[in-house]
């Protein structure tokens, strides 16, 4: 693997563990899946304009996200069915949007080679939701306790929600490249659920979920190259195996 | 004497259904407010329309300066996750930093009696009344000069329920703190309220406990004919 490419699957990564502590915290697990399924027809609309399929992903997962932050405002229905029906939905229009041999690219990522415009461009978004799960991690993890001690406090929820689900959108679409849209759920939610098993502090979790992640993407990367396999699915595999040996610790 | 809170018609609705309306008080400063009702009469919902989490009709004014410290009766999540007491306390007082006069941690775990060491253990793991101190101390270190404290003993034991109590009051007294709380033990209301707000199925009534809590006015509250022993304080 090229440098520009190792080093921003670690900066994805590194976001994917953030990102996924607090997803995990929130019981947003389906959701938080489900949702990176709305990439799909973003990259077949985009391949069809012939422009950057992460464009047309990072898109619709936008739009995807926004859905999600209304049906939790302002309706009273359950959100994950909806969630479910809507966004698996996309995964089937998205299908049939896209060519065989590009399906299977977005399905489960195909590393090809960066440019270094998309490298920066991949780095900078790594660094703001980095930025955004650092300098807010104090609101949310308020607001994820009580959303009503968080507006004694000052905290415009909403808004914090709506933010969280665009740094969740935006994690999604830099791990495209590498995961595809039915893994990146996967990465950001394997190692959290690690953490979450491991850390007995709030501190903790997010390391331990940055480390898992980071260290899953690494050996899933080697694996792959010495492999000659594919990178995506051997990344979730290692996240996996790292989960399963969490389980060997007991809780309490 | 100054008005901590002044509600002037206040009502709230989900949908069609009417769960406050044209509710009128005030809260003096420096004084405890009860609010005593049936199951569903919308006590919390009350509460959330007070801090602004519910959209209202009417007006609730607050005085200047008013710094609200809000003990919630449940959480919006499950207790297992990797969060300690200190975790909270900490996000709390970062949310707080513009505050003055500052509430150190350290300060607001003395107030509720809790070890450091306990405040390290992850929440999940700590007993019902620990926690109910935890959320206590994240309501004090945002330095409030009124507490509102929602079933704020649920869930304890006697013990348990005598201590927070007291502590409740001690704080108020300590530091003048304007306090409303939702009970439904009679025996607490009478000797920490100053005032009693019930919400009655019918209509609501507000004054002095030794004036509102008569058999007659429990009866029609709770609608049943339960003996409700009172003690002369």
């Amino acid at each position: 693997m090229a440098i520009e490419s190792l080093m921003l699957s670690i900066a994805m990564a590194i976001a994917a563990g953030l990102v996924g502590s607090f997803a995990v915290m929130r019981r947003m697990t389906l959701a938080a899946d489900a949702l990176s399924h709305v990439a799909l027809p973003g990259i077949g609309i985009a391949l069809a304009l012939h422009i950057h399929p992460i464009l047309g992903a990072a898109a619709t997962l936008f739009f995807g996200a926004f859905l999600v932050w209304v049906l939790d405002e302002r309706s009273h229905i359950a959100t994950e069915t909806i969630v479910g029906v809507v966004f698996s939905t996309a995964l089937a229009i998205g299908s049939l949007m896209a060519s065989p041999e590009d399906l299977i690219d977005a399905l489960f990522g195909g590393a090809g080679a960066l440019s270094w415009t998309e490298s920066i461009i991949g780095l900078l978004a790594a660094a703001a939701i980095v930025a955004f799960v650092l300098t807010q991690k104090n609101r949310l993890a308020v607001a994820l306790v009580s959303k009503d001690v968080a507006r004694t406090a000052g905290v415009d929820v909403s808004r914090l929600n709506l933010l969280f689900l665009f740094a969740f959108a935006l994690t999604i679409a830099l791990g495209l490249r590498y995961l595809g849209v039915l893994l990146m759920g996967a990465l950001v939610i394997i190692p959290a659920a690690t953490a979450k098993r491991l850390a007995r502090n709030l501190d903790s979790m997010l390391r331990i979920a940055v480390l898992a992640a980071v260290v899953a993407t690494i050996a899933g990367a080697s694996l792959a190259a010495w492999l000659h396999r594919e990178t995506g699915p051997l990344i979730v595999t290692m996240a996996a195996v790292g989960y399963f040996a969490s389980l060997l610790k007991r809780q309490g | 004497m100054s008005l901590a809170l002044d509600v002037q018609h206040l009502s709230v609705r989900f949908g069609e259904r009417r769960i406050l309306s044209d509710l009128t008080f005030q809260v003096p400063a420096g004084s405890s407010l009860a609010i005593l009702g049936p199951n569903g009469a919308g006590k919390t919902v009350l509460f959330r329309a007070l801090i602004g989490s519910l959209p209202s009709d009417g007006s609730i004014a607050w005085a200047p300066d008013t710094r609200i410290g809000y003990v919630p009766q449940k959480l919006d999540i499950e207790r297992d996750m990797p969060m300690t007491g200190l975790d909270l306390l900490r996000a709390r007082t970062t949310l707080a930093r513009h505050v003055t006069p500052r509430v150190e941690i350290a300060q607001a775990l003395a107030l509720v009696g809790m070890a450091r060491a306990t405040a390290e253990q992850p929440i999940g793991t700590l007993s019902t009344g620990q926690f109910q101190r935890i959320l206590v101390a994240m309501a004090l270190v945002s330095a409030p000069n009124v507490l509102l404290l929602d079933e704020p003993t649920a869930g304890l034991d006697e013990p348990g329920q005598e201590q927070l109590n007291a502590l409740v009051h001690r704080l108020q007294q300590e530091q003048n703190l304007t306090v409303l709380f939702i009970s439904h033990e009679l025996n607490v209301i009478y000797q920490y309220a100053t005032n009693v707000l019930c919400l009655g199925r019918s209509h609501v009534c507000l004054g002095p406990p030794t004036r509102i809590l008569t058999p007659d006015v429990l009866h029609e509250m709770y609608g049943t004919s339960t003996d409700y022993h009172v003690h002369g304080h």
